[in-house]
Formats: structure tokens, C-alpha cells, sequence
């Protein structure tokens, strides 16, 4: 198991490396001037323009530039070229000239929002997803699985935004049940934050719902027909507890490796939810800095979502070897 | 190189692939939900070959502004019922620009539906490339290849594309940095798919034939591992249109797509949000198109699969 891990962790550090050396290069190696860039379109003046060449090295090959990237993530980081020095404390994933704040510390801003969404939509998606997967799967054939079967179809084609936008529609202009959504801290009143949560949890949910209730289904289906199950069964245990107990532990294990990828995929990838809603999330700052070409924050977004989606890669892979004990650990 | 990859995969799982399309037809046809995509898909498609016509018919185009046709003691939404929707404009105008409602969706089909196939082709180009050069190209091309499709399936797509299309300068014609961006992503899973099956195929007798009566490489590839590829990549294809259909529009709402005035249903949909609630027609008109398009496109996928796949067809039978 110990070395399993230690490969398991090496193997992520190495595909990290790999992804952060990708986006670096190619964010900074494209056509056009990656100072200009750096500095904003806009408001950039001429001495700024030429203290962010040399802070960041900008006249350097670019592995070079790259490792004084690397090293700032390790150890922190100083930008000297300036008439006064700015510290970037470790972990530095590159200072952001136009809104005068480290990366890091923008994205640990942006960070509890785009958690709250996450954190909400994948409990409502995983509940209706599972139960509507195994009431579908245990009702096999019958009318209920088949309007289950259409509306999953339903809501595997149903953009995301178009559901919230609908959702606004019928709530905030028809009903007047709710207000429009702004983002209410969870630490300064849960009420508030829930209440305006729903919406953006309900329009994140719905197509990762439909997509477990499929994958549930099918994974339902599977165990059933498995030898253990029909010996149980030939053993006189209850339907019920058979299921509860047998049935439903072999069924969701596959969900586990789903599920943790699908959480860290929407950590930083409910992108479309935040920016409809208006939540200052990690997408919605990605959707910002792009428009503003900010290029160390886009960078720094860019390689915090590929570090989230590896870890959760290798977490998957290590809880799913011990949830079924039959995966070999190679 | 060949033999003991041989004699690994004996056993192997044999993929049944010439399924034969008249008999795929035939299943299709029994089935009401694919049949009723099919049929939304070709009137799109036929529509959006048409748009210019169907535009002048109705005698507007997509860029034109209507002032007189907007309230704006009401903040500039439609005059009238319905978004404005008047036999000079059959679908009412955009809020705040009075442009042809009609119009702009007619065209914007056509931006959808040309950006979403060319890069599944593009995407299943590459997917078979690399598929292929992974499962008959030797123990190196395997490894490399196989860990590049990993990184690739692994990556922050939507993140990565967002801040890829919005970096590169404007000047760039969209509509193919789009499909190259969708592409540059998107071709993973067809690699994967066409490495397993190519693993597979060549172990099989025909192959083996084939390859002592004197075929090699591309030659060998083309004649006897891509025609049973056609299965489970054709499956794999048809249910590619509507997520690159999806993803368009996304990028599109979230302003780094098609650029105006070239009209897009994600733009406009963007456009929508500060409007729902005085014009909900400019989220309905728009919404249901891209919404009917998409499933559309994934029951025909759906469709094909269960034409396709001997095991899902028994699978489904056995529900019955």
C-alpha cells in the first residue's frame, strides 16, 4: 500500500509538472508581448511596461522564466525592478500588476464562493442522481423508468444557463418567490446564503444529475444480475436489506471515482453558473481577467484548476482502492 | 513486436463492428425518439443552408437596427405581444437594437451547427491518428501516446479554452480558432476508443491473415482495422455534435465565442440575461432552439448506439 501511494503521488507531481510547464510556455511564448499582456491593454505606461520585463524576466529564454515561476510556488518570490520591491509570499503563482495583488491572494478570495456553489450542487446532484438511478434500475422496464429514462436524456442536453436563466424567470419575474441572487457570505448568515444559493445549486445540478442517474442506473443493473446478489437472494434475504445492504454498495463504488472528479472539475469549472449569477468565483474571475487580459491571473487560474483536477485524480484513485478491495493495488 | 502483443490480447473481448447500415437503418426506424431527432436534425441542417433564402423571404436581415419598433418609455424592450412578433418579423426583434429576431437565429444556426461539426471532424481526425499510431505503432508510441490522451482527459478543458480564446488577439477569424480550440481538447476519447478496439482487431484472425499475406502499416490499418473502428466510433461521433453544439454556445455566453455581430444563441443568450425580465421571449426563442438542437442530435446518438451495439440492443430488449 506505502509504496503504492509513494508511486501513486510521484506519478501526480510529474503530471503537474508536465500541465503547469504547458500552460506557462503557452501562455507566454504566444504571439504578441507577454509584457503588454501582463500590464493590461489599457492603462499600461511605458516604465511599467519596461519594470515587468525585467521583474519577470521577460528578455530570459523561457525555461528560464519558468523556473523563477516554479521556485516563486516553493519559496515565495520577490519583484525588484520597481521603485519598490514587491513580496509574493510563498505559495506565489505570480503577482497581478493591474489589480496591485498576488494571484494566490485573489484566488483564496475568489475560493469559499466557488466552493459554497460546488459544495451545494453536488450533494443535490448526487441525491437525485443515486435515487433516481436505483428507483429507475429496481422499477426496470415499467413507466416510471422509462420518463426517468427521457428526462435524463432531457437534461443531459439542457445548457446550463439556459436552465438558470429560466430558473430566474420563473422565480425572481413570475413567482417573486425569491429575489435576484447576490452572494451572501456562509460566516455572516447561512439563511441568506442558502436562500441565494438555490437557484445557482439547482442549474449547476441538473445535467450532472441526469448523468448519474444514468450511470447509477446502469451500474444498479450490473450488480443485480451479479452471482452474489442471486445466491443472497437464493438464501431468503429480504429485498429490502438485500439491496440496502449488498446491493447498493457495489452499485455506487464506481460513482466514487465520478463523483471526486466531477467536484474538482466544478470547483473551478462552474464557470457559465458564476458568471450568470453573478458569484465572484474562480470562474467568474477567469471570465474577468480574460476580458481584461490580466495574463498572471489567467495563468494562475488555469494552473490551480489543473492541480485540483490531478489531485482529486489520485484521491479518486486511492479511495477507490479501498472502498472495492478487489482492485489490485498496481 | 507483433507476436507478443498477439499473444497477449488472444482472449481479448472481440468487438462485433459490421453491423451493416441497412440493418442499422432498420433499427433506427423502429425507434420514435431517434426518428423524431432525425427529422429536427435535418430541418436545422436544411435551415441553416438556407438562411439567406429564408431571410429574404421574410425581407430582414441580422443587422439591421428597428428604433421605431422598441418602447422606450419600457427601457427599450419590443413594442407588442411576444417580443414584438408581427408578420414583418416572424420571431420579433432583439430588445435595446430591434434587429430581426428571425434572422438572427436562422444565422445563428448556422454558426452553431458549422463550428459543432467541423470540430468533431476535426476531433475524430485527430482522435483516429493518434488512436491508431497508439494501439498498432509499437511499445514507445503506446506509452507516449497513451499518457498524452491521459493528460489530455485530465485537463481544465473549459478553463483552458476560456483563457486560450480570450488571449489570442481578435484579429484571429473566431469561428476556426473556436473549432481548433474545441479540438485541441476533444480528441482524447476518440483516441482512447480507437486504441482499445485497434488493440483488439489486429489480433484477430483476418489481421493476422492479412498481415502474413504481405500487408504492413498504413495500408494494413486502412484496409483491415479501420472499417471495424466504424462502430464504436461512429457511436462515439454522433454524441460529440451535441457537446461541441453545448460548448459553443458556452463560450459564446460567456463572451469569448462568436464575436458580433455575427449572431451566436450562446451570445444572444448572454445578451438575454440583463433582459429576462421584461422580454422573456429573447431567452425563450433562443433557449428552445439550442435546447431542441441538442437533444435532438442525442437522441439520434442515442439511436445509432442502440442500432449499433449488439450488447445494448440485448441489454435493451431484455428491459422490455
Amino acid at each position: 500500500m506505502a509504496a503504492y501511494l509513494v508511486r501513486r503521488v510521484l506519478g501526480a507531481l510529474v503530471v503537474l509538472l508536465v500541465l503547469s510547464a504547458a500552460v506557462y510556455v503557452i501562455f507566454y511564448a504566444l504571439p504578441g508581448n507577454p509584457a503588454q499582456l501582463v500590464c493590461g491593454p489599457k492603462t499600461c505606461q511605458p516604465d511599467q511596461l519596461h519594470r515587468i520585463e525585467t521583474e519577470l524576466g521577460l528578455d530570459q529564454p523561457i525555461w528560464v522564466q519558468y523556473w523563477h515561476f516554479l521556485v516563486g510556488i516553493v519559496a515565495g518570490r520577490t519583484f525588484s525592478g520597481g521603485p519598490e520591491a514587491i513580496h509574493c509570499a510563498a505559495p506565489c503563482l505570480g503577482y497581478s500588476y493591474q489589480t496591485g495583488e498576488p494571484v494566490t491572494a485573489l484566488l483564496l478570495d475568489r475560493l469559499p464562493v466557488s466552493a459554497s456553489l460546488v459544495v451545494g450542487g453536488f450533494v443535490i446532484w448526487v441525491l437525485v442522481g443515486v435515487g433516481l438511478g436505483v428507483v429507475s434500475a429496481l422499477r426496470r422496464g415499467r413507466a416510471l423508468d422509462r420518463i426517468v429514462t427521457t428526462a435524463t436524456l432531457a437534461g443531459n442536453s439542457v445548457p446550463v444557463f439556459l436552465v438558470g436563466l429560466l430558473l430566474l424567470i420563473l422565480f425572481c419575474v413570475y413567482l417573486q418567490w425569491l429575489p435576484f441572487p447576490g452572494y451572501q457570505p456562509l460566516t455572516a448568515s447561512p439563511a441568506l446564503w442558502a436562500q441565494n444559493l438555490i437557484l445557482p445549486w439547482v442549474s449547476l445540478s441538473v445535467v450532472s444529475a441526469a448523468v448519474y442517474t444514468r450511470l447509477t442506473r446502469t451500474s444498479m443493473l450490473e450488480t443485480l444480475a451479479e452471482d452474489h446478489i442471486r445466491t443472497f437472494r437464493a438464501y431468503g434475504l429480504g429485498e429490502s436489506r438485500l439491496i440496502r445492504r449488498h446491493a447498493l454498495r457495489g452499485a455506487l463504488t464506481p460513482l466514487i471515482t465520478i463523483g471526486t472528479i466531477d467536484l474538482a472539475t466544478s470547483l473551478t469549472g462552474a464557470t457559465l453558473t458564476e458568471s450568470l449569477f453573478g458569484l465572484p468565483g474562480l470562474g467568474q474571475l477567469l471570465v474577468q481577467s480574460v476580458r481584461n487580459i490580466d495574463l498572471p491571473v489567467v495563468v494562475g487560474v488555469t494552473i490551480l484548476a489543473g492541480a485540483v483536477i490531478v489531485v482529486a485524480n489520485t484521491l479518486a484513485d486511492i479511495l477507490y482502492s479501498v472502498a472495492d478491495r478487489r482492485v489490485a493495488l498496481s | 513486436m507483433s507476436t507478443d502483443v498477439l499473444a497477449e490480447e488472444v482472449g481479448a473481448p472481440a468487438p462485433e463492428g459490421g453491423a451493416g447500415g441497412r440493418s442499422v437503418w432498420r433499427t433506427m426506424r423502429r425507434d420514435p425518439a431517434a426518428m423524431a431527432g432525425l427529422v429536427v436534425v435535418a430541418l436545422l441542417v436544411l435551415v441553416a443552408i438556407a438562411a439567406p433564402l429564408l431571410t429574404a423571404i421574410e425581407g430582414q436581415d441580422y443587422t439591421s437596427y428597428h428604433d421605431g419598433l422598441l418602447d422606450s418609455a419600457r427601457g427599450g424592450v419590443p413594442k407588442g405581444d411576444l417580443g414584438g412578433i408581427s408578420a414583418q418579423h416572424w420571431l420579433g426583434v432583439e430588445p435595446k437594437t430591434g434587429r430581426d429576431l428571425f434572422a438572427r437565429v436562422v444565422y445563428g444556426a448556422r454558426v452553431s451547427l458549422v463550428v459543432a461539426i467541423a470540430a468533431t471532424i476535426l476531433q475524430l481526425t485527430i482522435g483516429l491518428v493518434i488512436g491508431l499510431a497508439a494501439g498498432l505503432g509499437g511499445r514507445i508510441a503506446d506509452a507516449v501516446l497513451s499518457r498524452l490522451t491521459d493528460l489530455v482527459l485530465a485537463f481544465p478543458a473549459l478553463i483552458f479554452s476560456i483563457a486560450l480564446l480570450g488571449i489570442v488577439p481578435q484579429s484571429f477569424p473566431r469561428p476556426v480558432l473556436l473549432v481548433l480550440v474545441l479540438a485541441l481538447f476533444g480528441w482524447a476519447g476518440t483516441a482512447r476508443i480507437t486504441r482499445g478496439q485497434a488493440l483488439t482487431l489486429k489480433t484477430r484472425d483476418y489481421v493476422a491473415a492479412a498481415r502474413l499475406a504481405g500487408g504492413r502499416g498504413v495500408r494494413l490499418a486502412r484496409r483491415e482495422i479501420v472499417p471495424g473502428l466504424a462502430a464504436p466510433v461512429i457511436t462515439y461521433a454522433a454524441l460529440m455534435v451535441p457537446g461541441n453544439i453545448v460548448a459553443e454556445a458556452g463560450l459564446s455566453f460567456l463572451g469569448v465565442g462568436i464575436n458580433p455581430p455575427t449572431p451566436s444563441w450562446g451570445q444572444m443568450l448572454s445578451q438575454a440575461t440583463t433582459w429576462f425580465g421584461g422580454d422573456p421571449m429573447y431567452v425563450l426563442i433562443p433557449g428552445v432552439l439550442l435546447f431542441g438542437t441538442v437533444l435532438s442530435f442525442t437522441l439520434v446518438g442515442d439511436g445509432l448506439r442502440t442500432a449499433l451495439d449488439p450488447r445494448s440492443t440485448a441489454l435493451s430488449t431484455r428491459a422490455e
